[in-house]
């Protein structure tokens, strides 16, 4: 629980964002980050809430550790079912 | 780096160095990926109570449980249905139709109350980390027939119990990464001045864990009680300030059990009295009475949980583990949660090996 999962923003409306994860768009709630946060820019998701803006230079790295995580693992993995528990954690996003 | 450890270790001159790590996910890599395969023979990797379901203690899982029984609809995390209470888990509580839902989010649950004419209570779980979350939905006007059954705990008090605990003789903490992106490696400076043992914050993949241990391990040696932080790519000094702010808002720290540690000072989280109306224990006279007419299960008792949480023993000095209890039909909340000591060492190689058996 305490690892968290990088998706990227899609669009931004108020405190609720559209955030996209290994192409599963999901909605993530913007109130606890501290800093602004544009499409574009990734986010650590927990729990529905983004915790922390991803800087630039660190997105390439943090999102190739994920990618390692999700890769292969078998449906019991227990690494890999917490990710996927936090990119169920945020809201679905209501097909328009 | 796995002999640059085991130089470490045996420069300092003693065995074995014990080292404690309280983060779930850290003992799922170290699993996954077999490092305490690498790690020199005079280290011990302890993972304590780092796994915030197995630390929720009995009574408050009793709470949950009479709250169902009188007819409030329950939202809560997964892992949360399965733990034990003192008689009884939410889950039985379920087969015997309470209304009890599981819940990815916090903010899931809100939506849910706000379509519901029930009283609606979140069974909130979690460390700091997760605390803040449930913070911020409190701050955001829930509807008024929701509230918060706090289970919430806090990590750096219990750092401090464990830190005195005379059978566990913790040398060095590995401190998680993500937590600490919230709190910031700040807040261990004080712990360090005045136990005098060093911590290093340490990220997930196999060679940060290897490399934070390094550090820690160096310090030891070196007898420097100092704070480290090996994961500046995602934790600063300060922590996330907003994030703080809103956390202390909602919550203040108590003192309060935690499952097989000990009364932890501040080591809990309450609603604080501005906040009281979406308290579920001041909304509700909880009756727990009625519980009592049950049974506790008998295997229970033999159950270790407290002991691995504490760093004490370890799964396998368990007489259930990987025999009555399994993650399919878990005693103890150490099999339950997917970051349990005991789950997570059922599922990466840490079966019976039946070749002992005779």
């Amino acid at each position: 629980m305490c690892l968290g999962v990088p998706g990227k923003v899609v669009s931004v409306d108020g405190a609720l964002a559209t955030v996209d994860f290994w192409g599963v768009r999901r909605e993530v709630r913007l109130d606890i980050v501290d800093e602004p946060v544009e499409p574009g820019d990734y986010i650590m998701n927990h729990v529905g809430f983004a915790i922390r803006r991803i800087p630039p230079e660190q997105i390439g790295q943090t999102l190739a550790l994920y990618d390692e995580l999700l890769k292969a693992m078998s449906e019991d993995d227990l690494m890999a079912a917490d990710v996927r528990g936090e990119i169920s954690a945020t809201g679905e996003k209501k097909r328009d | 780096m796995a002999d640059a450890l085991a130089r470490a270790v045996g420069e300092i001159g003693r065995a074995p160095v014990s080292v404690m790590h309280v983060c779930g996910s850290h003992e799922q890599a170290i699993a996954k990926y077999g490092l305490r395969a690498v790690f020199p023979r005079g280290l011990n990797v302890i993972m304590g109570p780092g796994c915030p379901v197995c630390v929720t203690d009995l009574p408050e899982v009793d709470e949950a449980v009479a709250l169902a029984g009188q007819g409030v609809r329950i939202f809560t995390y997964g892992d949360m249905l399965r733990v034990p209470g003192t008689v009884r888990s939410l889950a039985d509580a379920q087969a015997e139709g309470a209304k009890i839902e599981v819940v990815y989010s916090i903010g899931q649950a809100v939506q849910l109350a706000r379509k519901s004419a029930d009283e609606c209570v979140f069974f909130a779980s979690g460390f700091e980390t997760t605390a803040v979350a449930t913070a911020a939905v409190l701050l955001a006007n829930p509807p008024a027939n929701f509230s918060v059954l706090s289970a919430h705990k806090y990590i750096p008090p219990v750092m401090e119990i464990v830190a005195e605990m005379p059978e566990t003789r913790v040398e060095g903490f590995l401190a998680a990464g993500h937590a600490a992106t919230i709190t910031g490696w700040g807040i261990f400076e004080r712990f360090v001045e005045r136990h005098r043992i060093p911590v290093v914050v340490a990220g997930f993949e196999p060679l940060d864990i290897m490399a934070g241990l390094l550090t820690l391990v160096e310090l030891v040696r070196d007898r420097r009680a100092e704070v480290v932080n090996a994961y500046p790519r995602c934790v600063t000094r300060e922590g996330n300030r907003r994030a703080q702010e809103v956390l202390w808002k909602v919550f203040r720290p108590t003192g309060g059990r935690w499952r097989g540690i000990a009364h932890v000072p501040n080591g809990n989280l309450r609603l604080r009295d501005e906040f009281a109306a979406f308290d579920a224990r001041r909304r509700f006279t909880i009756q727990l009475a009625r519980l009592w007419d049950y049974a506790p299960p008998s295997l229970a008792q033999s159950c270790v949980c407290g002991d691995i949480m504490a760093g004490i023993a370890s799964p396998t000095d368990c007489p259930l583990f990987g025999r009555e209890c399994v993650p399919d039909n878990p005693v103890g909340a150490c099999m339950v949660s997917t970051e349990g000591t005991c789950r997570i060492w059922h599922q990466y190689g840490g079966h019976l090996n039946l070749g002992e058996e005779r």
